[in-house]
């Protein structure tokens, strides 16, 4: 049996509501797939599985607030039996049915004592009564609203449940679409508080907790929008490539020469990441940001950074984001240059280690040859964690971005191993 | 019997006079019950009425005095011992619960030993820590008593000619504060005393209030207090400690959903901790909010009147404990 959580998605998050399910018990579910759609505090967001298998049981019902490392589902893995009690069933029988298949007995030991904690600890408090009759009336009793003593489920509240569960049920059945209005409604009254509450809480963690230091580099903008001026000649709008997304890819390679750069600092530690996932800061039109990721950007050709990264803004704003791309990134680039603020010194998102800035490509006085000339110019900069990483690689990082948006042509070609260090091209 | 206007302890001195009259082989035994008159007053003028013979003043002597109870209920005569109060009845614990209890079984059911012992019990009036004690649940423990404690006129008037009819130990606890209360016990009331059964005092639906002795007339203000808001409290007074009327206990318990024991002794290992077991074992499935009980601190009873009353039950404590249920 798999257990299928709710996983982080973002530091800041501790909890979520589910919305709404994608799947129900006996669909295959693959690597990957949309099984859910989760509210955070900051938006809705479509919850991934990891797992290939087969949906045993749904645990959480749409609509209920539960803390991350919640068992949403049960999953069996592809072969594996339908156990023949429901998983509350005690944990010794459990464990007696996986010696019996054959099992190690340390993995039964192992396993079974987790989720048996993890039950008892998420069980709200129902009153002895009210669960045999919730057993009677065919209520799921843990998600009936509790006004008992301490806080528990009473006869009462099972009762009543019934009969507001029954009254709107006619209601939607008369009115074909009202389901899926109802499963929207449940997000949105009082998101904009919850997501600034979110942002303070990681932006003041961020603030008590990194050390940042900060560096800045003047960067020539000339060549790479001449490029990108080529590039999109004779391409229709749909297909034209920003600089934004040669920035990421700039970002992204620079990245990989300097790996103190990209990836986590937890418990005490850095760890890199291999890969790059550019937490791209997105404003939201009612106000509040996200950051969520654009994956692999160092392998991507500049065609799809583009696409994908026009769909993520997209589907940011429309609030349908992937689990995996609210918990991947692996460091934040913000973008002010359509405010045309000349730079940007950011706050890093823990437990990210540094955050780029990119100000707007403006003309701007530049000094070439002794003479003083105007040029499009781009101010970048860098926010970094001082316990990752020192000022020293910092300014090669900013150094190697600087070099790279000189050769837009093989930095839009390359995957991540293309262009080496040092490479003349 | 017919209607008419008792107190407790006239209850209580009728049934020692009508148990005289009625039985040559009853006699009271204990300390100043005879020229003395009873410390509660219970036994004032059978002196004169039965004479030395029959109403026989003890020295201070528990031990000595009950074991001669318990050998003249051997010998076939229907002895009614009472100790002052329950706090002396521990220099007595020996006869009481070695010899008395366990005779029948000891002997393989070859003697009987039809003794009651009367005893006052609890707290109240200032009479500091070793006068205030509520040890009844110690000898409910007991296998081989059967233990009484009347919380009404009518049943202080019909408990102990029926605790005489019992072929084995009684013990009969009277609560200190239930002396002066008074009734009109009607004759259905009298008709329907016995001495195995709970009695629901009061009928309710949301909650079952559960107690016996000193705490029933408690309990019944709470429920009045309770009733006032709109709570429906049924008030279950249990009579007999041992063996405990289950039946009634968990019929209640079964209609009303929530119960709240009270009881005067010190909640650890007490007589309300059974009562709640006994509910968790058999009832646990009827219940729709955990259960709760009034006892006294666990505390020397204080001297003090408002540490005394403070480390009591009250009315208002068992109010408190019913509303945080619902």
């Amino acid at each position: 049996m798999i257990e299928f959580k709710l996983p982080s998605l973002g530091a800041d998050m501790e909890e979520g509501t589910l919305l709404s399910w994608q799947v129900q018990p006996g669909d295959s579910v693959k690597r990957g797939q949309v099984v859910a759609v989760v509210d955070t505090s900051k938006a809705a967001v479509d919850v991934e599985i990891w797992h290939d298998g087969v949906v045993h049981e749904l645990l959480v019902q749409p609509g209920d607030k539960v803390p991350v490392g919640a068992v949403l589902a049960t999953l069996l893995a592809v072969g594996e039996e339908a156990p023949a009690r429901r998983p509350e069933a005690a944990p010794a029988a459990l464990a007696q049915a996986v010696n019996a298949a054959g099992a190690p007995p340390a993995r039964a030991t192992e396993r079974v004592p987790e989720s048996g904690i993890i039950a008892v600890a998420a069980r709200p408090p129902v009153s002895p009564l009210a669960r045999r009759r919730a057993r009677e009336l065919g209520v799921d009793p843990d998600h009936v609203h509790g006004t008992g003593a301490q806080g528990s489920v009473t006869l009462a509240d099972i009762e009543a449940s019934v009969r507001v569960a029954s009254a709107p049920a006619r209601v939607i059945a008369a009115t074909a679409t009202a389901a899926p209005v109802a499963v929207t409604a449940v997000a949105t009254p009082d998101r904009q508080s919850a997501m600034r509450q979110a942002i303070a809480a990681a932006m003041s963690r961020s603030k008590r907790e990194i050390p940042h230091y900060y560096l800045s580099e003047l960067i020539p903008m000339a060549r790479a929008l001449d490029w990108l001026q080529q590039f999109n000649a004779g391409r229709p709008i749909t297909e034209r490539v920003l600089s934004a997304a040669l920035l990421l890819k700039a970002v992204a390679i620079a990245l990989q020469r300097v790996p103190e750069l990209n990836g986590f600092y937890r418990e005490g530690q850095f760890e890199p990441s291999a890969a790059v996932h550019a937490g791209v800061a997105i404003s939201l039109r009612d106000g509040g940001l996200l950051a969520p990721a654009l994956h692999d950007v160092a392998t991507k050709p500049i065609e799809q950074l583009m696409r994908e990264l026009a769909d993520l803004v997209k589907r940011a704003r429309v609030g349908s984001l992937r689990s995996s791309e609210m918990s991947d990134p692996t460091i934040t680039i913000t973008n002010l240059g359509e405010q045309s603020v000349m730079s940007v010194l950011g706050v890093i998102y823990p437990p990210q280690v540094a955050l780029v800035g990119l100000g707007g490509i403006d003309q701007r006085p530049w000094v070439e040859d002794g003479k003083v000339c105007a040029r499009p110019l781009l101010c970048a900069t860098l926010a970094a964690d001082h316990r990752a990483s020192d000022g020293h690689r910092g300014a090669l990082f900013l150094a190697e971005l600087r070099d790279l948006l000189q050769q837009p042509q093989a930095l839009a070609a390359a995957d991540s191993k293309a262009i080496k260090p040092g490479d003349p091209t | 019997m017919t209607t008419r206007h008792l107190t407790y302890r006239e209850a209580m001195h009728e049934a020692l006079r009508e148990a005289l009259q009625a039985d040559p082989r009853v006699f009271l035994m204990g300390e100043d019950v005879g020229r003395y008159g009873g410390t509660y007053a219970v036994s004032k003028g059978l002196l004169d009425e039965f004479g030395p013979e029959r109403i026989r003043d003890t020295p201070l002597s528990e031990l000595g005095f009950v074991g001669a109870g318990i050998g003249a209920a051997l010998g076939g005569m229907r002895p009614i011992v009472e100790v002052m109060t329950v706090n002396f009845s521990l220099l007595a614990l020996d006869p009481i619960v070695n010899t008395a209890a366990m005779l029948h079984h000891m002997s393989g059911g070859q003697f009987s030993v039809p003794i009651v012992i009367r005893m006052a019990t609890g707290a109240g009036r200032q009479v500091a820590a070793q006068h205030s004690n509520s040890f009844e649940g110690w000898y409910a423990h007991v296998p081989g008593l059967r233990v009484l404690a009347p919380a009404t006129v009518a049943d202080a008037r019909g408990m102990l000619a029926l605790a005489l009819t019992d072929p084995d130990p009684v013990l009969i606890f009277e609560h200190v504060q239930l002396y002066n209360t008074e009734g009109e016990p009607s004759d259905e009331e009298a008709s329907a005393i016995d001495i195995y059964s709970a009695r629901v005092r009061r009928t309710g639906t949301d909650v079952s209030l559960i107690t016996y002795g000193g705490c029933l007339p408690k309990a019944l203000a709470a429920a009045d207090e309770l009733a006032a808001q709109g709570i429906a409290a049924e008030v279950i007074d249990l009579r007999v400690l041992r063996p405990l009327d289950d039946a009634t206990v968990l019929a209640s318990v079964r209609k009303c959903h929530r119960a709240v024991v009270i009881d005067e002794g010190w909640r650890s290992g007490s007589l309300a901790a059974e009562l709640m077991a006994r509910i968790s074992e058999q009832s646990f499935f009827d219940l729709d909010a955990p259960l709760a009980r009034v006892c006294s601190e666990e505390v020397p009873i204080p001297y003090a009147y408002h540490l005394e009353q403070a480390a009591l039950p009250q009315v208002s404590k068992i109010v408190a404990a019913v509303k945080a249920l619902l």
